[in-house]
């Protein structure tokens, strides 16, 4: 199988409200997706989904080679596969110091053990001192996160995300709150990214999907209303009128 | 004044030349007791029963006046012709005389002429029980009422007759029923006939009182005896079972003297010290005798000797309960009504249980209605504002105590407890408004520090409540109303509080729903329960709401502490014994939802109560089991029975 | 990359947490202080009973560390460390108590007519020891006894144990917050009332007593074992101290802190945070099994009392008093608040006269405390410690209400303001 992630047949409901609706999803190891969708469409749930935060009524959902369920998996086993999620606000260790938190990122061995037993040697650092680099955080290492800007926690989110190496990387609105060229960079980032492991990105803001130049999925009440290229989803009459309304 | 006219009465028939003449010597009593004459001067309660028995039996009308007279040592005898007489002592050694026939006044005699008749205790009680029968048939319905007591209380054979003569005259329809039972009742007991104790014992099926039970329990006791041989009749026991142990069986030989005794340790010790000789028992060295085997053997040299009587071995004791059967009789009742009361007994054991566990759940639901009560301002403050109050407790005690205050000034109970309830409220609410303004509110979405800041509260209302009242419990008497238990039969009974209590929860739970559902107030809370932003968009102040919610959840507390007050005694440190099963009751029910906290409280009631039932003795360890399965239950059902579900369950 | 050095940096763990240095210090020049002016060894100025309540403080900053490392670095308000102590100190007490009732029986035996057999001993010993609650013979719970290095393996495997079941069977299910909180507590509740039970064979209300006596050391005067045991609680505080910094300087203390402030962006980073919950829960329940069996000798009796969820509630008064989330503050709050609460309620403390009602410490400590507690908790979540974040300049970003998390449940605040 060539599919990295293959969601199929998943339905979940919230006290009779379905929020996923037999919704059917596959990305493979080296894509870069957008979903879009209108506010209640699903997206986070989804999200939740694949992450392990929610299971759902029914379907399945698979991963990697080995087609291995990740319903019978936790978060934290869910994480260890290989799979990051940043989530829609910054959720970054405020009292932490960046390098701290990206330390907690870092892939590593995550037994408890294992981590008491841990101090840092020299390729960690320099990894943390590279990817500091790369989300332009190199002069506040040392700043306590919650001292940082809203964008720049925003990158520090997608520098913990990275210092992860996951194979999947769930993005939920990445451009939230940033500049135009904070956002050209965010684009970067994943697109550079999209080269060597698959991305999902959630987004709003059609310009940034458009920019971002990929396949798109549009969700609608839970379910999949169309795929395809920005020009195809934003032709398609269904997907203009969920969005402008009837 | 009737003593003086007597008196004056007296001296003008002593001066008529008539001395104790205007008796009747041939009156049928008279006769009567003449021709008992000597047995009832002879007083002997051996052979007295046939006279009382002819007395009763007469059915003269003056005979239950002799009776009553004599057994109230009125009654004299004249020593030379025999005649019997009643008689009060008069001055200078006279008696004033009564015909025994119709008491009229005979006059004044010399009283050493005169003999009095002094029943002993024996004697009095057969005329009392003679007596039964005349006061069984009194006109007068409490004095029959006041016989059937006496023989309730005190049943004898002799009573069986009487009640049987009465049985089917009795009018008043009240007592004729129990007279019926007691005839019933003492048939069992008293009847020389097997057949109708059976058939007594078997009319009494479905029924389950507890005099029934004292009746039967006493005709199925059995003894377990030994001997060589079976007798007739006797069942026999296996030795070794659970009602009768082998140790048991040899102690019972031991005890009729077919078996020697064990040597105990402690015999075994005394002969040992008993038989030292300088520094050796039996020549084996004192000193090495430290373990049991060391002075077993030195023990047994003594017994080879002669001097000790051996030691009795395992084999020994099953070889002598060999030689013996054992066997158990009936000897509270012949084997056939034994078997009766036997079955009959088990019916009612069954029945019983029945009635028990009704009783238990009873108990229970008034368990679970004082948890409820407990819970339901947590309920509020906790459920639906999601503020952890650790000081609930100490409100439920405020309102315990503005009850026993209330009820220093008033002294009338039930005034008193209809003043308490709205001032506990009063004083709650204020409370609990100030609590929320001076702390709480600072510390909305930080859980962990609502908790800890309201347990300062907690422990500093706790110790001013000690400085105030003291450590001692101070009562808080219920209304005379209250008193008293509501008997459904002689199992299944519960006290007006518990039922009060009941009602009380119910009345809340209405109140809430009321308050919740139906009223803008709710409506405000909900709204603001749930999005605070928006219900301030919308004019609604939160903060007031807030305030407002928390008070009326811990004026809530306040009413439930003169109700937990009332059943059970009030003191300082009344709240911390409710404080964590309230937790755990809306815990377990499932935070936010008022039917979960129901249901909370009836499972921790109904389970509190079920793990007494198996230890009855330990109320401690109810609690700990029961708090141990709760912990437990949070494992399977983390939100509790009805849990919210989807994203409302996540904020 | 200089900044980075100072993140990461080799340097051993006293130089990079000069509180440790001065902390041990501390405690060294004090120990020494006391061991000087102390009956014992030194020139009397103490009294005997002086040093025992020194020791035990010591004690309970130990366990205040244990409170602070669970609580205040990981965010669990665990209302039940003060059972686990308690259990340590049952755990040393049932040897204590059985060794030496076992001497005196023996003795008492020595002088009948024939030498004692082990079973008249045991029995002499279950009497003496059972009488009150009137039963004379030994449960099984008191198996091992007899034995001082098996009762000492209880000291850290009974609490250890207890923590590590009910841990995992809370954790597992995701209990946390207030509800951890409160079904601590009632752990701790079910604990003592079944240990106020007679047929607990732990004597019931009674508790275990005469502890202060050593077996087999009658010989020795009280203070010369007061310092022994000064001494003993003293380096148990040290060593924990350097223990507990070590944990919580590292990338371990990191993750600590970090499931503390947002456990489920911990989980999505991959680590397990029942386990590292569980881990904590239980290391810091064997610290507090080990300052209770320290603490009980110094006591003399411990009894169900003291494992009511009360004492734990008060443990988390003084951790909070002495700021949590800094080792040094829950030393200090214990030792602060320990001491006070000794010199109040032990009536030294001078009565205030207002008009005509007489304030007596006595009975208005308890308010009093409950009272600055609240004041604490509004208007110094850094407690005493904070003074020092003051002196030091230190300050974390002021975040009041601002949206954390990654979910609705997240996005408030929580415990995070530290």
């Amino acid at each position: 199988m060539s599919q990295l992630l293959e969601v199929s047949g998943v339905s979940v409901s919230f006290d009779g409200f379905k929020a996923i609706n037999n919704l059917t999803f596959q990305i493979g190891k080296a894509e870069m997706r957008a979903v879009i969708g209108p506010n209640g469409a699903g997206k986070t749930t989804f999200m939740d989904i694949v992450t392990g935060k929610t299971k759902p009524d029914e379907g399945t959902v698979l991963w990697g080679e080995k087609s291995q369920s990740l319903l019978s998996m936790n978060e934290s086993q869910i994480a260890q596969v290989g799979i990051g999620r940043k989530f829609q606000r910054p959720t970054v260790f405020e009292d932490q110091s960046v390098a701290d938190n990206l330390m907690l990122a870092l892939k590593k061995n995550r037994s408890p053990l294992a981590v008491l037993f841990f101090r840092p040697g020299r390729e960690d650092q320099e990894r943390i001192a590279e990817l500091a680099e790369e989300i332009g955080l190199s002069a506040a290492l040392d700043r306590k996160a919650g001292e940082l800007s809203h964008g720049q926690k925003q990158w520090l989110e997608i520098g913990m995300l990275l210092a992860q190496d996951p194979k999947l990387l769930l993005v939920d609105e990445p451009a939230a709150g940033m500049t135009p060229a904070e956002r050209e960079h965010t684009t970067e980032i994943l697109v550079e990214a999209a080269k060597t492991r698959a991305v999902v990105v959630v987004e709003h803001d059609m310009e940034f999907v458009r920019r971002l130049n990929c396949k798109v999925t549009v969700l609608h009440e839970g379910s999949l209303l169309a795929e395809g290229s920005i020009d195809h989803v934003t032709s398609n009459n269904e997907v203009i009128e969920v969005y402008l309304g009837r | 004044m009737v003593a003086a006219l007597r008196v004056v009465l007296a001296c003008v028939m002593l001066v008529l030349p008539l001395p104790m003449l205007a008796q009747d010597t041939g009156a049928p009593i008279q006769r009567l007791l003449q021709e008992h004459g000597d047995v009832i001067v002879k007083s002997s309660r051996k052979t007295i029963q046939p006279a009382i028995d002819a007395l009763a039996a007469s059915g003269l009308p003056e005979a239950r006046d002799v009776l009553n007279r004599w057994r109230e040592k009125e009654m004299w005898v004249n020593k030379d012709t025999g005649t019997f007489v009643f008689a009060e002592k008069a001055p200078e050694k006279q008696l004033l005389l009564f015909d025994v026939a119709g008491s009229a006044e005979i006059g004044l005699a010399e009283a050493k002429a005169y003999r009095q008749l002094k029943p002993n205790s024996g004697i009095r009680g057969l005329i009392s029980a003679a007596l039964v029968q005349f006061q069984l048939s009194d006109p007068s319905p409490a004095f029959r009422l006041a016989a059937l007591n006496a023989i309730e209380r005190d049943p004898d054979a002799s009573h069986l007759s009487a009640l049987r003569a009465v049985m089917d005259s009795e009018t008043q329809p009240s007592l004729k029923v129990r007279i019926a039972r007691l005839e019933r009742l003492l048939t069992i007991q008293f009847d020389q006939d097997d057949s109708a104790r059976i058939a007594a014992i078997e009319g009494f099926q479905g029924d389950l009182g507890v005099d029934l039970r004292a009746v039967l329990s006493p005709l199925v006791v059995t003894k377990i005896d030994a001997a060589e041989t079976l007798p007739d009749g006797a069942l026999v026991v296996e030795v070794g079972t659970d009602s009768l142990p082998t140790a048991a069986a040899y102690d019972m030989l031991v005890a009729k003297d077919l078996a020697a005794p064990h040597v105990t340790s402690d015999a075994l010790r005394a002969a040992l010290i008993e038989n030292i000789d300088g520094t050796t028992v039996a020549g084996v060295q004192v000193a090495t005798l430290n373990t049991d085997e060391a002075r077993l053997k030195a023990y047994a040299e003594l017994a080879r000797e002669g001097t000790v009587p051996p030691v009795i071995s395992n084999s020994d004791v099953l070889q002598t309960l060999e030689q013996f059967v054992f066997f158990q009789t009936f000897i509270g009742a012949p084997p056939a009504v034994a078997l009766a009361a036997q079955a009959a007994l088990l019916d009612i054991e069954t029945k019983l249980a029945l009635s028990q566990t009704a009783d238990l759940a009873l108990d229970a639901l008034s368990l679970a209605s004082i948890y409820f009560l407990a819970a339901i301002g947590l309920a509020i403050t906790f459920g639906v504002m999601g503020v952890i109050n650790m000081a609930h407790g100490e409100f439920i005690m405020m309102g315990a105590y503005t009850g026993y205050v209330v009820q220093l000034f008033v002294p009338d109970h039930t005034l008193s407890i209809l003043l308490a309830i709205p001032l506990a409220f009063a004083v709650t609410f204020s409370a609990g408004v100030a609590m929320e303004r001076l702390v709480i509110r600072w510390l909305y979405n930080r859980p962990l520090e609502t908790l800890l800041a309201t347990f300062g509260v907690s422990i500093a209302l706790q110790q001013i409540a000690k400085n105030i009242f003291g450590t001692q419990a101070r009562p808080l008497t219920s209304p005379d109303w209250l008193d008293g238990s509501w008997v459904i039969n002689d199992v299944i009974s519960i006290s007006y509080i518990r039922i009060a209590i009941f009602v009380l929860a119910l009345l809340f739970l209405a109140l809430f729903l009321f308050v919740m559902n139906r009223t803008r107030l709710g409506l405000e809370v909900r709204a603001v329960t749930q999005n605070p932003r928006m219900a301030a968009s919308m004019g609604i102040n939160p903060d007031k709401i807030n305030m407002l919610t928390f008070g009326f959840g811990s004026g809530i507390a306040g009413i439930a502490g003169v109700a937990i007050g009332l059943y059970a005694k009030v003191t300082s440190e009344m709240g911390t014994d409710y404080i964590v099963q309230s937790f755990m009751t809306v815990v377990v029910g499932g935070v936010g939802n008022i039917w979960g906290t129901l249901l909370g409280a009836s499972m921790v009631g109904v389970l509190q109560k079920g793990i007494e039932w198996f230890n009855p003795s330990n109320t401690l360890a109810a609690q700990t089991y029961m708090i141990l399965f709760i912990i437990l239950f949070i494992q399977f059902r983390p939100r509790g029975i009805i849990a919210l579900k989807g994203r409302a369950a996540e904020a | 990359m200089a900044d980075l050095a100072l993140s990461f940096s080799r340097r051993p763990v006293a130089m990079r947490h000069p509180s440790v240095v001065i902390f041990i210090g501390a405690l060294a020049l004090f120990t020494i202080a006391v061991t000087i002016l102390a009956e014992g060894f030194g020139i009397g100025v103490i009294s005997n009973s002086f040093v025992k309540t020194l020791g035990k403080t010591l004690c309970l900053c130990l366990v205040a560390l244990a409170m602070d490392l669970v609580w205040g670095y990981t965010g669990i308000l665990s209302l039940g460390h003060m059972a686990f102590f308690g259990i340590g100190g049952y755990a040393i007490g049932m040897w204590l108590m059985y060794a030496r009732t076992e001497t005196i029986v023996v003795q008492s035996l020595a002088s009948a007519p024939l030498p004692p057999t082990p079973q008249e001993i045991s029995d002499g010993i279950a009497t003496q020891i059972f009488g009150v609650v009137g039963a004379s013979e030994f449960p099984p719970i008191w198996a091992f006894a007899h034995s001082l290095p098996l009762q000492l393996a209880a000291v850290v495997l009974v609490p250890g144990l207890l923590a590590l079941i009910f841990g995992w069977l809370a954790f597992r299910s995701r209990v946390t917050g207030v509800y951890l909180s409160i079904l601590t507590q009632a752990l701790t509740l079910a604990l003592s009332l079944y240990l106020f039970q007679n047929d607990s064979g732990l004597r019931g209300n009674n508790g275990l007593s005469g502890l202060q006596n050593l077996p087999g050391l009658d010989d020795v005067p009280q203070s010369t074992v007061s310092m022994w045991f000064f001494w003993a609680s003293a380096i148990a505080l040290g060593t924990a101290y350097l223990l507990c910094t070590w944990l919580v300087s590292g990338k371990f203390g990191s993750v600590l802190r970090a499931i503390r402030d947002d456990e489920t962006r911990v989980r999505f980073l991959g680590y397990s945070v029942e386990a590292y919950k569980l881990f904590i829960f239980t290391f810091t329940a064997i610290i507090a099994g080990i300052a209770g069996a320290i603490y009980y000798p110094q006591a003399g009796i411990v009894n169900p009392a003291e494992l009511a969820p009360i004492a734990s509630i008060y443990l988390a008064v003084w951790v909070a008093i002495g700021g949590r989330g800094r080792l040094y503050g829950a030393v200090i709050g214990a030792a602060l608040v320990s001491l006070l609460s000794t010199w109040f309620t032990g009536g030294q403390a001078p009565n205030i006269r207002l008009g005509g009602y007489v304030i007596s410490w006595v009975d208005w400590w308890t308010v009093l405390l409950g009272l600055s507690f609240v004041c604490v908790t509004l208007f110094a979540p850094r407690g005493i410690g904070g003074l020092f974040d003051h002196l030091a300049k230190l300050r974390s970003p002021k975040r009041r209400g601002a949206p954390l998390g990654p979910d609705a449940g997240a996005l408030r605040e929580k415990e995070a303001d530290q």
